[in-house]
């Protein structure tokens, strides 16, 4: 419909040349003066993200596969959905014990497994860019390796977080990392299980995404 | 473009003189509300200029979409103000009208300039009252609990926010017991009360029941059509609360 | 008044003899306002972050239709397929005509006020397709066949135990609880199953970033990712003001929006998408699709004063803090957008001579405006609509079509009068003696005397006070 495409501009532009609009200037000094020092960055991410039901579990660069592990076999977790060709995915393979809850690799499109990926997965785990501690954000890009619905679908989001990859504000995360000269296909920020409040205002959590989001932070 | 929605006063010094811009409704249903603003002026040793000629800010009209019959009222004020004086209106709302409405209604009109000029000129009494002349009343009156009711347009056209509590809370033996919704509409809004009555009854209702849980015997405001709907409803419903002008009140307190 | 006018007064009144109504509105909307105010505590922050939100819409504004041919250019450099719609008609022909080529018969939607103004939902199904809106609150109020009431919160109007009445008796699994995890819980496991077959999936936009052909929504449940990215197909639909220049006036208008909507530092999710599935990757449509819908918005554009109503970016916080809005609801207003924005958008978008008397649905009182995080002057725009409803010109459409001879000639008369000291000094003088004489059942005074007490009329005016009393004239 390039008639109304053209249509629409044009009328657009003769109404906004008849007036133009001078707007005021954008000072983003409200957000770049959003500072939190290292310490309390972390603090006030597990404060703001634990204030609507989001789980912390610390651990190390050396432990958290198997820590990862010991945490899911307590909860009674089946299965972990994980991307195989990550280097996280890589240690989870090399380091996960026999007896666990079963690994299973987002390997091929979801096509191929999409009745067992909402029917059968129990928990997920990806990575994460990092965490802001403005709002209690994860930022998570989703990559071949490790698909969009990783976190989305199962009724537990694991997200690794190493405690150096912490922001101040979404704006600092955007601008510092130059977010605008290449988006990728997906970019998120997930600050939480899946909730809702469309009953009478009554906060309920896991309505359609996970349930259940943990944190695990890598020190 | 910007649009704060509250105007701002400048600071200025006390003047030796203040027009008095009474209001219509003032002058029609509430007299001696309008009178007592301009005793509590002149008790502050202000000259008190009322100018015969006034009448009405405009605002009915404007607000009923009939904006060449506001400038037209609008502009025949113009005259009466010729002084630099500030001009003192008790009432938020014809305040707010002239303050900030005006120099949109008079735009591209041959006497903006003038409009603008008596526009920026104009105080809501208690403003005037706390920032100007910075008085400190003394109450006279035995004990007794009241509730304010804070005007929309004083609050957020005229940035009126803690001066008529301030003056309130001046008086010893005033017990002043806020609403639980101040701040919230009373339903009159001009025509709006009379062209969507139901809706206004169930704002008003809501307005007399805050009213009534505070358990004061009076409901102080600044504004007259405020103070029209909330009293006529308080009397319609006989509750033993009477609604009082805040100029009133003070003149009552103070030297009454 | 036109045969197919809207009539505001006669819904409003049967929604305010509904208690059960009037408390869940009440109840919601002074927890939302408490909760708000928590969020801008900080006075210096709100002034600096308001500011800062009104500029990056006014920058977007200032600019629309260049910014409009960019984010089309690089939409379509990522993969978006960008279409052009004038009228909501042309956006249900695009959107129809997208689900006849991929042979579409379930389609799941996500939160789109949009498509909510579009009808979408009553046009597909017309057609046989079945669309399902996944969003809780939307999901509850198409089950109950009604339309949301507001545009955040779409069945707040209802309590939990209507809505547990309501599921037992639309879904067949269905056991009645009152428990809102497991009503919340039963939802879930009906609507995983349509997104897991669902053939397209639609969603809304919150923002359109110019700069990165990126599409921003903003949720809490998930629905909204789920719609974007399980079904092989996503068709985004948004308004043409929905655009921003540069990908960091995003956080801004986020923060702003989030924290006056549902009083939240920022929603549990926030989905930034840039292009269809590309090579290797394992999930996502294959397909994006953007319909940009005029629907009267260009006129919007047009003038100056009235421009100012697209800066919107529905949060709803305006509908939370308005004092009618509270007391009538929704559904009162009879559109896709109710409350303060609705009432200075629908009779712009719609027409006055249908939507004439919602910007009389209004005290004035400026609530609205005190708290729109993009300082839109609604109340401002709201008389001058109120201007246009009864003055013929060519800004809005419809624009004379509520004018009425009698209700002119009172306000000439009363102008006449008021405009000369002498008509007006007789006139008030006359009313001051005879005023009080007057029947309570004259018209307007009826209206007035239901609830409340006639005004009475003092026996002299002030302007008699103060010559008596010697009170300068000059």
């Amino acid at each position: 419909m390039s008639e109304s495409r053209n249509a629409i501009l044009g009328k657009l532009r003769a109404g906004r040349d008849a007036h133009p609009l001078t707007p005021p200037e954008s000072d983003f000094a409200v957000l770049r003066n959003k500072r939190w020092d290292g310490a309390e960055r972390l603090e006030r991410i597990k404060r703001m993200m634990e204030a609507v039901h989001t789980e912390f579990l610390e651990t190390t660069e050396a432990d958290w596969p198997t820590d990862v592990q010991a945490f899911l076999k307590a909860q009674g977790t089946r299965n972990l959905l994980f991307g195989p060709a990550t280097e996280a995915g890589g240690r989870l393979s090399a380091e996960w014990a026999e007896g666990g809850p079963e690994l299973i690799p987002y390997a091929d499109r979801v096509e191929t497994f999409k009745e067992r990926l909402f029917d059968g997965i129990d928990a997920g785990i990806t990575t994460t860019l990092g965490a802001i501690a403005d709002t209690g954000s994860l930022i998570v890009w989703p990559t071949p390796e490790e698909p969009r619905l990783m976190s989305l679908v199962p009724h537990m989001h694991l997200a690794l977080l190493r405690a150096d990859a912490l922001y101040d504000t979404f704006w600092q995360a955007m601008t510092e990392n130059r977010w605008a000269d290449g988006m990728p296909t997906n970019a998120l920020l997930i600050s939480g299980p899946s909730k809702t409040a469309d009953i009478e205002q009554t906060l309920a959590y896991g309505v359609h995404g996970p349930k259940r989001l943990v944190v695990v932070v890598i020190r | 473009m910007s649009h704060d929605g509250t105007i701002s006063r400048p600071a200025i010094e006390r003047p030796e003189s203040v027009y008095f811009f009474g209001t219509c409704l003032v002058d029609l249903f509430y007299p001696d509300a309008g009178m007592a603003g301009m005793e509590l002026l002149k008790a502050q040793g202000v000259r008190v200029v009322f100018p015969q000629g006034q009448s009405c800010c405009g605002q009915p009209a404007y607000n009923s979409g009939y904006r060449e019959e506001a400038l037209k009222v609008a502009r025949a004020q113009l005259d009466y103000f010729p002084g630099d004086w500030p001009i003192v209106v008790p009432s938020g709302s014809c305040a707010g009208m002239m303050s900030k409405h005006w120099p949109d209604l008079f735009k591209g009109e041959p006497d903006e300039a003038r409009a603008r000029q008596v526009a920026s000129r104009v105080w809501e009494l208690t403003q005037f009252l706390v920032q100007v002349l910075k008085v400190k009343f003394e109450d006279q009156g035995p004990p007794v609990k009241i509730t304010w009711h804070a005007s929309c347009h004083a609050q957020r056209e005229m940035g009126v926010t803690d001066e008529p509590k301030t003056l309130l809370r001046q008086l010893a033996n005033v017990e002043l017991v806020e609403l639980q919704r101040e701040k919230e509409c009373c339903g009159f809004g001009g025509t709006f009360a009379v062209r969507h009555p139901e809706i206004s009854a169930a704002m008003v209702g809501d307005k007399v029941a805050d009213i009534e849980n505070t358990g004061a015997k009076a409901v102080v405001s600044g504004d007259c059509g405020c103070l029209m709907n909330i009293s006529g409803a308080l009397e319609a419903g006989q509750k033993p609360v009477r609604g009082v002008h805040i100029a009133q009140f003070l003149k009552e307190r103070t030297h009454g | 008044m036109g045969e197919s006018s809207i009539n505001f007064a006669k819904a409003s009144s049967a929604a305010l003899q509904d208690q059960q109504l009037r408390g869940n509105f009440r109840r919601a909307m002074d927890g939302l306002m408490s909760k708000r105010a928590v969020q801008f505590a900080d006075t210096a922050e709100w002034n600096g972050v308001r500011a800062l939100g009104a500029s990056v819409r006014l920058r977007a504004l200032s600019k629309l239709p260049e910014l409009l041919e960019k984010l089309e250019a690089n939409c379509t450099k990522n993969g978006i397929q960008v279409h052009w719609a004038s009228t909501t008609d042309e956006a249900n022909a695009i959107v129809l005509s997208i689900m006849q080529r991929v042979n579409a018969k379930l389609v799941v939607k996500g939160k789109s006020m949009v498509s909510e103004e579009m009808h979408l939902n009553a046009f597909l199904e017309k057609r046989g397709i079945e669309c399902l809106e996944s969003d809780l609150g939307e999901y509850i109020v198409q089950l109950d066949e009604a339309m949301p009431s507001h545009i955040i919160m779409p069945a707040i109007h209802m309590n939990t135990k209507q809505i547990a009445h309501l599921f037992k008796q639309k879904i067949k699994e269905a056991e009645y609880t009152e428990d809102v995890a497991q009503l919340t819980d039963l939802a879930r496991r009906v609507l995983r199953k349509k997104f897991a077959t669902a053939d397209v999936g639609i969603s809304g936009v919150n923002m359109a970033v110019a700069e990165t052909g990126t599409l921003c929504l903003v949720e809490n449940e998930g629905n909204g990712r789920m719609s974007t990215t399980v079904p092989p197909v996503h068709i985004a639909v948004m308004g043409l003001e929905k655009v921003v220049e540069k990908l960091e006036d995003v956080p801004p208008v986020i923060s702003l929006l989030t924290r006056s909507a549902t009083a939240q530092p920022i929603t549990t999710y926030v989905n930034m998408i840039s292009s269809p599935r590309k090579a290797g990757e394992k999930d996502g449509p294959d397909e994006i699709h953007l319909v940009i819908l005029d629907n009267g918005r260009s006129g919007i554009y047009a003038d100056e004063e009235l421009r100012n109503t697209l800066r919107c970016i529905r949060c709803g916080a305006c509908m939370n803090h308005c004092p009618v809005y509270t007391k009538v609801g929704g559904h009162a207003y009879q559109a896709p957008y109710p409350g303060p924005i609705g009432s200075i958008l629908m009779p712009q978008v719609e027409g006055l001579e249908k939507r004439g008397e919602l910007p009389h649905a209004c005290t004035m009182c400026n609530a609205c405006v005190e708290i729109c995080p993009v300082k839109i002057p609604i109340v401002e725009i709201m008389g001058r609509l109120r201007s246009e409803a009864v003055h013929p010109g060519d800004a809005v459409r419809g624009a004379g079509s509520h004018a009425s001879k009698a209700e002119a000639m009172v306000w000439k008369g009363w102008s006449m009068t008021y405009a000369s000291p002498l008509a007006y000094q007789f006139a008030t003088a006359l009313l001051a003696k005879l005023g009080n004489a007057a029947p309570a059942s004259l018209p307007l005074l009826k209206e007035w005397t239901n609830v409340r007490a006639k005004p009475r009329f003092a026996n002299r005016t002030l302007h008699a006070l103060a010559r008596e009393k010697g009170i300068p004239d000059v």
